[in-house]
């Protein structure tokens, strides 16, 4: 009777068991789904904003003069930030660089590194990861906070394009900033990369640039650099969808501002490997 | 198109819309006459303020028919759709001023962008509607610098600025106290008076209601519950009405 009993308290723990863990998955299933779903959702509703951005972009009246406060907004404003990041860069590769490369007896090198680095890569990825930070952040919570205070809604009751108006004149200014951006911080880096390299070892700076850009084309400078106008598109473009479907207050505007950031940075590393690779097919 | 000399500047029928499972609105019929002022009464959360955003096409409604001055909204493009939203002026319940502009600048906007006046004249005329709503001061002020009273004014005067056939009222008198409350009613007292504009209000205040309105509309459950005068509202023996005519009389 006793055996009966544990037997039977035994096989109904399994059972609660069973039914517990089946419960469990199933709500992680839902859970899966649901991620599943939303991850597509986004991309849908990323879509149909771009839709509605080329054509806001591409009909008339065109926002000039909202376009060229932006152009400041996010250009002259961030110029120090970039600037100082450059800079950085540049004292940061001169003082690594020249260890390693004393170690393998390319010392004289040194300058073409430092050039090669950051024309090439360095500059437009810190540029574009540090603009991200900065203007992405502040388009995701301006447009986030306009949106959560119905500032957008007002602006399409009095018959103004929130499209138009506040997203593609964004747009326009990160891609057209960014590479101008880009043309100072590498200028820069190359700058206090040589004084870097002139505090530890006399060099004039003549001497460093003709070494710096002996081995330079016109690809190695035009083309990384341009790549940054993409990089200014994905910002404007993330930043501008996360703020405008901005919802739930306060905290909504701070999500909008964190994932424009998160977003546009993942995006921008990701079309850094697409685009390098592309660079390197067309002019290898 | 323009209305026929017949036809309401607002007629809605049948409207519907919900929110995932959410019936907000289910089947609401609507007629404003024009320089009619109507009062839309109701609890919170039934839909009131998301009845003024389909009448305007910020939103879309699931069925039903709008026609404002004379036009079906939601079959219109863009373009047509903002030629009819000129017409229509609307005040948001937080006034949703642009925070980055000045509130001189706030109530030129609409008219920078819709008229052909050189900069001198829409700033006359910003001035102009601001001193109708009683700010005559503080034109450079950013609209964090004010209270919610003077903001819910200057949103009125930009909401004017094009001088609207229609105007949209999404609770005027929320969160202010009586005073200033008292202060909001007046205005659309004298709107009305002055400028014999066609107006909806949404509102939880009865008795301001009564102040200003031709017609009070009770909403329940998505649908019209009763519509009329403030004396036939008081008249109805629908528990619900009479439950909210005595909590707002209290």
């Amino acid at each position: 009777m006793r055996s009966r009993l544990a037997l039977l308290v035994f096989a109904s723990a399994l059972s609660v068991g069973w039914a517990d863990t089946g419960s469990q998955a199933r709500r992680q299933l839902r859970a899966v789904k649901a991620l599943f779903v939303s991850f597509f959702e986004w991309f849908g509703e990323l879509g149909l904003f771009c839709g509605r951005l080329a054509r806001a972009a591409a009909a008339p009246p065109f926002e000039g003069r909202e376009l060229i406060r932006q152009m400041d907004e996010v250009g002259s404003k961030s110029l120090p930030l970039v600037v100082l990041a450059g800079a950085a860069i540049g004292v940061v590769l001169a003082l690594q660089t020249r260890d390693s490369l004393t170690r393998f007896g390319g010392k004289t090198m040194l300058p073409a590194v430092i050039v090669f680095s950051l024309v090439k890569e360095t500059g437009p990825i810190i540029t574009g990861l540090v603009f991200s930070g900065r203007v992405g952040a502040g388009i995701g919570a301006e447009l986030g906070s306009m949106k959560v205070t119905e500032q957008i809604d007002a602006m399409e009751a009095s018959a103004v394009n929130p499209y138009r108006f506040l997203a593609a004149t964004r747009v326009l200014a990160c891609v057209s900033m960014l590479p101008l951006l880009t043309l100072a911080a590498d200028f820069s880096g190359i700058m206090w990369g040589w004084i870097a390299s002139t505090l530890a070892e006399p060099i004039s700076l003549q001497l460093f640039l003709k070494i710096g850009l002996k081995g330079v084309n016109f690809h190695d400078f035009l083309l990384p650099t341009f790549k940054t106008a993409v990089f200014g598109l994905i910002i404007g473009v993330i930043a501008c969808f996360e703020g405008m479907r901005s919802q739930g207050g306060t905290e909504g505007v701070g999500r909008s501002a964190t994932s424009s950031v998160v977003l546009s940075s993942l995006f921008i590393i990701l079309a850094d490997v697409l685009l390098v690779r592309l660079i390197l097919v067309f002019y290898p | 198109m323009e209305p026929s000399c017949h036809e309401p500047p607002v007629v809605v029928k049948g409207l519907r819309k919900s929110f995932g499972s959410q019936n907000v609105l289910d089947g609401i019929d609507l007629t404003v006459a024009s320089g009619e002022t109507v009062a839309v009464l109701g609890r919170s959360g039934t839909g009131k303020s998301v009845l003024l955003k389909l009448l305007i096409g910020l939103q879309r409604a699931d069925g039903g028919s709008i026609r404002i001055l004379g036009q079906e909204i939601q079959d219109l493009e863009t373009t047509q759709l903002d030629a009819v939203r000129k017409r229509v002026g609307f005040l948001f319940q937080q006034a949703a001023l642009y925070d980055s502009l000045t509130l001189e600048e706030n109530v030129s906007f609409p008219l920078s962008r819709h008229t052909e006046l050189s900069g001198a004249e829409r700033r006359d005329r910003a001035r102009e509607l601001l001193a109708n709503v009683g700010l005559r001061r503080d034109l450079g002020k950013l609209p964090s610098q004010i209270s919610g009273g003077m903001q819910k004014r200057v949103g009125l005067a930009r909401a004017l600025a094009l001088e609207p056939d229609i105007v949209l009222f999404d609770e005027p008198t929320a969160g202010l106290d009586p005073i200033t409350a008292a202060e909001i009613e007046k205005l659309i007292l004298q709107l009305k008076e002055k400028l014999a504009m066609t107006a909806i209000v949404v509102t939880h205040d009865v008795r301001g209601a009564k102040s200003y309105s031709d017609r009070m509309i009770m909403v329940r459950g998505g649908r019209v519950l009763i519509q009329g005068a403030f004396s036939e509202l008081q008249k109805s023996q629908d528990e619900f009405v009479v439950q909210f005519l005595r909590e707002a009389n209290r």
